[in-house]
């Protein structure tokens, strides 16, 4: 926001909005109000609270104030066995259990000497772009709400329910799953998993370019999001952004490419970075777009897993379980691609109990979040809305 | 009851008590506050969504507290949520329902132990009509949570109190064992 | 570490980037522990903190932009409460090394870095919230998770939880 004199119109309080300068306000005696949005608010996506100073229809100070969910995760951990911390690494990122799962289990594992079957691999990498998909179908979903699109929440969640079914088949669970253990899987996955598997992405393909038609190039949508929340890579970079967040601002970083795990450096996929055309690199459109193509990429993972995985002749999901998880002493700093961005677990060990010292979840939603109070300065309130569902906040990571 | 199935046709009196017609609207449009706390918060919005559809039980969020009538409490209630936990229930006119979803809410969940600052079952600051088990629950037991709190506004009366319909809820409720023997003798013949 | 092992290729580019900073700053450091897992090394001069923090941002050679986490710790045995930061170079130079600093375990205070890292705002305040230590010259030192008016620090290994908050039983 800025205060300029333009000869003749006396002080002309504007905006700006991409390249276009907008006049806000002629003239006008304002106050400051002190506007509080949350906790419950139907667009703070959970228990979020904002407060925000605002002049007129301007926002010139955002406050986050967090913990109204904070569920003491650290502190459990610190209190049960290692596989048991693994039911509360879901409820971390409840819309993604399967990828907190996979990021404490890859953790856990560098501290253990164990070898992991390659046909679990290849299933942790399957449930978890599957339940990728799910969370993503679920942010552009909400996201189009948040901006009255009523539509394209319904089509997200219809298709999300066939990726729940499928795990919930594998796992027996819906959302929660506590499926990828410390040195394997709870169960294989049933006989006719990857037929059904491949039907779904045949089923799906043409519902992203459904869902892109319906929502990314529709005129509204990108009036309310081009060009808003413009976040410099830089920047990005020093608030400690990851996932869809950062490279929405054009750094093509992804830790399944940049600092590969498990099977990924075997499979072929792109990095969808924002080329500038359709949206400015770094506004709320890019970061959503970032997401749309993620969805693709993720189908083409899944697919190549699916024709590379080894049969499940001999194969025991539990053969390298150990009985007991005692790692070694030391430290270790694990993470792995969530959808949100780098899902990281520090877990300390004294090497002689099965519990942790320490175990630290390094959230992304929560670092994603911390520069709430840059993006909304001078921002119109309408648009505040536009910028907290494109960061996809879940207030469970956040708050712990 | 059900006015609906006494056949409605053109040009007819039907003749009923007050208290009927009363609950019967009320029970078919029942109002929630659209209030997501935790993970059953997404459980509650799937069954909102497209495949388990809410609104064919006349069953429609509303954002304000103001203009709902059932509060579902989704999802783990903390200490600093707490107070407004209660400040949303008051907002809320009377009659008013609390439907706990999920073993957060009914009794602290997974963090009954360690979890200092989790709320150990969100009775204790409101008082709360229908539990519904699970972590979280699936979309069909929610919509059964649901339905019993229509079958509570079903028992109510004008003058009676909620302890009371609560009470003639309890008597008319079946106990689920025996209907599980017979289901299970039937399947086995 | 033994004699004869071979590091892999990460810890070398970590102890090469660790050679830099006590080539720079001498005895303010300890000796790198180079682990396989998160080769390490402590800061002993708790007041250069944020000086190394820059050094370590800015300088061409190394150019630790990114701070993928902090964490606090208790030191109980040792009377210490400390944080663990994990640095990295990304998209640069693609190296990383984790960063040690412990203070008093009652009333002890590490300098903020909040203004090297902007990530490091909102660990440092969960950090004072949940162990207690102070970072002094934070733009905003204030709990950040608990309620403002919670007792004590929540992840300390002799901490006792309250009896009742506003009224509200806390244990089950």
């Amino acid at each position: 926001m800025q205060e300029l004199d333009i000869a003749g119109m006396g002080s002309v309080r504007v905006t700006r909005k991409g390249n276009n300068v907008v006049i806000l306000e002629k003239d006008l005696q304002t106050e400051q109000m002190v506007l509080a949005m949350g906790p419950q608010h139907p667009s703070t996506h959970g228990v979020l609270k904002l407060e925000c100073l605002t002049d007129g229809e301007v926002v010139t100070h955002a406050e986050p104030y967090l913990g109204y969910l904070h569920r003491c995760f650290e502190k459990c951990c610190e209190n049960v066995d290692y596989p048991a911390i693994v039911p509360y690494t879901d409820r971390l990122d409840y819309l993604a259990g399967m990828n907190s799962e996979f990021a404490y289990a890859i953790t856990v594992e560098k501290l253990l000497d164990v070898e992991i079957p390659r046909r679990v691999e290849f299933i942790r990498v399957i449930v978890a772009e599957l339940n990728r998909i799910a969370s993503h179908l679920v942010a552009i979903g909400t996201y189009g709400i948040d901006l009255g699109a009523f539509t394209p929440f319904l089509f997200c969640f219809r298709d999300r329910e066939i990726i729940l079914s499928l795990l919930e088949w594998a796992s027996g669970a819906r959302m929660l799953y506590n499926y990828i253990w410390v040195g394997g899987l709870a169960y294989d996955v049933p006989a006719d998993f990857s037929k059904r598997v491949m039907e779904f992405v045949t089923y799906f393909r043409p519902k992203t370019v459904e869902l892109y038609k319906l929502l990314t190039e529709n005129e509204i949508f990108v009036k309310r999001t081009r060009g808003i929340g413009i976040m410099p890579a830089d920047v990005a970079i020093n608030y400690g952004w990851s996932g869809p967040m950062l490279r929405g601002s054009g750094v093509k970083w992804d830790l399944r490419r940049n600092d590969p795990y498990s099977v990924y450096p075997e499979l072929d996929f792109e990095v969808p970075v924002p080329d500038g055309k359709v949206s400015d690199i770094g506004d709320c459109l890019s970061r959503h777009l970032v997401r749309a193509l993620e969805m693709d990429e993720s189908l083409k993972i899944i697919e190549q897993c699916i024709d590379k995985m080894p049969s499940a002749e001999g194969f025991n999901a539990r053969s390298a379980v150990p009985k007991r998880v005692r790692p070694k002493a030391g430290e270790v700093y694990g993470r792995a691609e969530n959808p949100r961005g780098e899902l990281g677990f520090y877990i300390q060990s004294d090497g002689k109990s099965t519990k942790p010292l320490r175990c630290k979840a390094r959230s992304s939603c929560f670092v994603n979040l911390s520069a709430m109070k840059d993006l909304s300065k001078g921002q119109l309130i309408p648009d505040l809305v536009a910028i907290i569902g494109s960061i996809d906040i879940v207030l469970g990571e956040v708050d712990r | 009851m059900g006015l609906l199935d006494a056949g409605i046709t053109k040009h007819n009196v039907l003749v009923t008590s007050v208290d009927n017609v009363l609950n019967w609207a009320r029970l078919s449009s029942l109002w929630p506050m659209g209030f997501g706390l935790a993970c059953c918060a997404i459980e509650m919005m799937a069954t909102n969504a497209s495949n388990y559809d809410l609104e064919r039980f006349g069953i429609f969020p509303r954002s304000s507290p103001r203009q709902s009538d059932l509060m579902i409490v989704a999802g783990t209630v903390t200490m600093k949520m707490a107070e407004r936990v209660i400040r949303l229930y008051e907002q809320m006119p009377e009659p008013r329902y609390v439907l706990s979803m999920g073993s957060c809410s009914n009794c602290g969940g997974p963090y009954w132990e360690h979890g200092y600052h989790v709320l150990k079952g969100v009775d204790r600051i409101i008082p709360v009509d229908v539990y519904v088990p699970g972590c979280p629950p699936r979309p069909e037991s929610l919509i059964g949570g649901l339905m019993k709190v229509q079958e509570l506004i079903r028992m109510e009366q004008i003058g009676i109190s909620r302890a009371d319909a609560l009470k003639k809820l309890a008597e008319k409720s079946v106990d689920p064992q025996s209907v599980i023997e017979t289901e299970r003798k039937v399947a086995h013949a | 570490m033994e004699e004869g092992h071979v590091l892999s290729h990460s810890v070398q580019q970590s102890a090469a980037a660790y050679a830099i900073i006590h080539d720079k700053f001498g005895d303010a450091v300890t000796a790198f522990d180079a682990n396989e897992t998160m080769p390490f090394f402590e800061v002993l001069d708790t007041a250069v903190w944020p000086e190394i923090a820059l050094f370590m941002r800015d300088n061409p050679k190394l150019k630790f932009n990114y701070m993928a986490c902090l964490s606090g710790v208790d030191y109980q045995s040792e009377d210490k409460v400390g944080i663990v930061c994990n640095l990295e170079s990304l998209g640069q130079l693609n190296h990383k090394i984790a960063v040690k600093v412990k203070c008093a375990r009652t009333g002890g205070s590490i300098p903020s870095v909040a203004g090297v890292w902007h990530t490091a705002n909102w660990h440092e305040r969960e950090a004072y919230d949940l162990f207690g230590m102070l970072f002094s010259s934070h733009p905003d030192m204030r709990r950040i998770l608990c309620p403002d008016d919670w007792e004590g620090h929540p992840l300390l290994k002799d901490y006792k939880v309250q009896e009742s908050y506003h009224g509200i039983k806390v244990p089950y």
